[in-house]
């Protein structure tokens, strides 16, 4: 168990820099996850935290020790690659206790260790194949095996799930975060499945752009995302986003095609006249006749989910998406009314994209 | 993978005739003629080859200087194979760590594939000529240390060096291009491992590496058989006292010096049959164990 401390770190290759001043700060024992699209910079923030890459300023503190210029063995952690990055030639066994063999454990103690740890994840008998011989979720075992073995104070995982089949995936999750709570190392875990994230997760961080947009529980960042591009990336369907002005007298926001939208008092009092983005989630806008919400938008199709439906709309020149469990009332083509309770509106500044509040705190510090 | 298809059965034809024609005729052609002369011996004073069957073989097979052309041979194949190889893994490891400078001597490392081997063979009589240069230098201090011409041991050492620096850009090629195929995360691992350099390299990459080991030592011992002539021709002409005479100089030498058709033609199809025999084994029995899927 240990924290990491990143403070102000920056990584730059040639004159690009790729991520721009991140700190953050992961508790003992942890699982954080860290959320963004490709070339956000995710990996390359986990790499300068495992030592396999430079940091180019700033630091990384692993239990409270500067480990800049310490090599990766000394930082006392241990990963999982993508593409598990198993040694082909050696076997299973071989795989999972070359780093103690490395460390120069004797031949017995790491026999006995191997078969414990292979034991726990499911591997005995496949210790003597190699890894050509295994299936996917197998060799992410070995992987997994090979980090565990180590007893690492802080584990990293770099996308581990994503080559696996979308089954293998979900019950490679649960594995993961079962492994956690057993060896309660400090985690932290890097990919750009919202799914993974929301549910692996303590606390989450999106990242974007070489930037941390927002730090929090997966329940904080879905329901008070920090900004535009969160709102954006998390949740699945997507939020919806209109533009508009508050309303100075009414607690609402007026669109441009003159339909209002109730927000809170406070929030409207707040910043009244201040250009705005709405963001909508999809399961809080309700179906009611055409005339009887907040605005009526043209009925498209929808999609069958199952428990729910997702209905397209046609809003101006935006497609809205809305969840609802009915039938669908209208036909395609007719309008229908969309109705929003004003606590479920999210607010973000149009200039900025910055999330708004009713009590004008700063926007959200990074720094948690 | 897509194919491309002729309608016309004259195109295509035409198209692998040159190829075919350069194969038949200086591969094909020749080796029907050797195969002739070596079943064949010409009478005395002319007026056509009469059949002898294996007494050509017998012969030579029979001849204490054949064996010695064969064991010398084989010297020179293991040393110039070893020698060649250590250089070019070295260098090729470390272009592959990318030190300083790396890019300018990637280029230059391939550079002498392209010398002729007579050329290299003439560069380094130059070097190792013990009247002059260097080792001149070194004569003068140890007197009498280094002479090729009247020492079959340096002699043998001074064409080694002169092929497996020949050859040495060949390997490296095939080396660099192994070792950048072995996945980066690989190595990562073993970092994370807690392997240093040295120990990654001798754990992970040298292994992984086997495939490309293996195949260029089969080139190696194949082309010392039969691409050594240039090299020993202007270097040593077989000397002194036939220290140097490989296989494939002696068929020259016997063939073309002593006139000996049908004895060089026996010679040089069991040349022939001997790097065919090689390449197979080593193809079929010990690329098979090294590789890893």
């Amino acid at each position: 168990m240990a924290h990491i401390t990143i403070q102000d770190v920056r990584k730059s290759y040639a004159k690009t820099e790729v991520v721009h001043g991140v700190s953050l700060e992961v508790q003992s024992g942890e699982f954080v996850v860290i959320l963004g699209p490709s070339g956000c910079g995710k990996s390359t923030l986990l790499r300068m935290i495992a030592g396999l890459e430079s940091i180019s300023s700033g630091e990384i503190l692993i239990a409270g020790k500067v480990v800049n210029d310490l090599e990766p063995h000394q930082r006392g952690c241990a990963m999982v690659f993508q593409n598990y990055a198993l040694y082909p030639h050696m076997t299973v066994a071989d795989n999972i206790g070359y780093g103690l063999k490395v460390a120069g454990l004797p031949l017995a103690a790491r026999n006995a260790k191997v078969a414990a740890v292979a034991a726990s994840v499911g591997l005995t008998e496949f210790l003597d194949r190699r890894p050509g011989q295994l299936s996917g979720g197998q060799r992410q075992r070995v992987a997994m095996a090979r980090a565990i073995v180590r007893e690492p104070a802080v584990f990293l995982f770099d996308e581990p799930l994503s080559n696996l089949d979308a089954k293998l995936r979900v019950q490679m999750r649960h594995e993961i975060r079962r492994i956690h709570n057993q060896i309660s190392a400090t985690s932290v875990f890097v990919t750009h499945d919202q799914a993974e994230g929301m549910t692996l997760a303590d606390r989450l961080v999106v990242m974007n752009k070489g930037v941390i947009e927002q730090v929090g529980t997966p329940e904080e960042i879905y329901h008070a995302p920090a900004s535009v591009y969160v709102g954006g990336f998390i949740g699945s369907p997507a939020m919806n986003f209109m533009g508009g002005m508050v309303s100075p007298n009414q607690a609402c926001v007026a669109l441009e095609n003159g339909s209002r939208i109730e927000i809170p008092q406070a929030l409207a009092t707040a910043h009244a006249g201040q250009l705005v983005q709405i963001g909508l989630r999809p399961e809080a806008l309700s179906l009611v006749p055409a005339g009887m919400g907040a605005f009526d938008a043209t009925f498209d199709f929808f999609e069958e989910l199952g428990p729910t439906r997702l209905y397209h709309f046609q809003f101006e020149d935006l497609m809205i998406a809305a969840l609802a469990s009915d039938k669908p009332p209208v036909q395609v083509g007719q309008p229908m009314g969309l109705k929003i309770a004003p606590e479920a509106v999210h607010l973000f500044a149009a200039d900025t994209g910055k999330r708004l509040e009713a009590t004008q705190k700063a926007a959200q510090p990074v720094m948690v | 993978m897509r194919r491309a298809y002729f309608k016309n059965n004259w195109v295509a034809a035409l198209m692998v005739a040159p190829q075919l024609i350069i194969v038949f005729t200086f591969f094909y052609f020749p080796t029907s003629q050797a195969l002739y002369w070596a079943f064949t011996l010409e009478q005395p004073w002319g007026g056509g080859n009469t059949w002898v069957g294996f007494d050509n073989f017998a012969a030579i097979l029979g001849d204490a200087y054949y064996w010695d052309s064969i064991w010398v041979s084989i010297v020179y194949a293991i040393g110039s194979t070893a020698l060649s190889v250590i250089m070019a893994l070295t260098l090729a490891i470390f272009a592959d760590r990318q030190l300083a400078g790396y890019k300018l001597y990637r280029v230059g490392m391939i550079w002498p594939y392209a010398i002729a081997a007579p050329a290299v063979g003439l560069a380094f009589r130059f070097i190792f000529t013990p009247g002059a240069g260097l080792m001149m230098f070194i004569n003068q201090m140890f007197p009498d240390l280094w002479n090729p011409v009247d020492n079959g041991t340096q002699a043998m050492g001074m064409v080694i060096v002169a092929g497996a620096w020949k050859q040495v850009a060949y390997n490296f090629i095939f080396f660099l291009a192994g070792l950048q195929s072995i996945p980066r995360s690989l190595i990562e691992a073993g970092a994370m491992d807690g392997a240093r350099v040295l120990r990654r390299m001798r754990d992970i990459q040298l292994p992984l590496l086997a495939p490309t080991f293996f195949f260029v030592l089969v080139i190696n011992i194949t082309d010392s058989f039969t691409d050594s002539f240039g090299i020993v021709d202007t270097m040593t002409a077989g000397g002194p006292s036939r220290a140097t005479n490989l296989m494939v100089y002696k068929i020259f030498n016997d063939g073309f010096q002593g006139l000996d058709y049908s004895g060089a033609a026996a010679q040089s199809i069991i040349l022939m049959l001997l790097v065919i025999a090689l390449t197979f084994v080593q193809f079929r029995y010990i690329e098979r164990k090294v590789h890893y899927t």
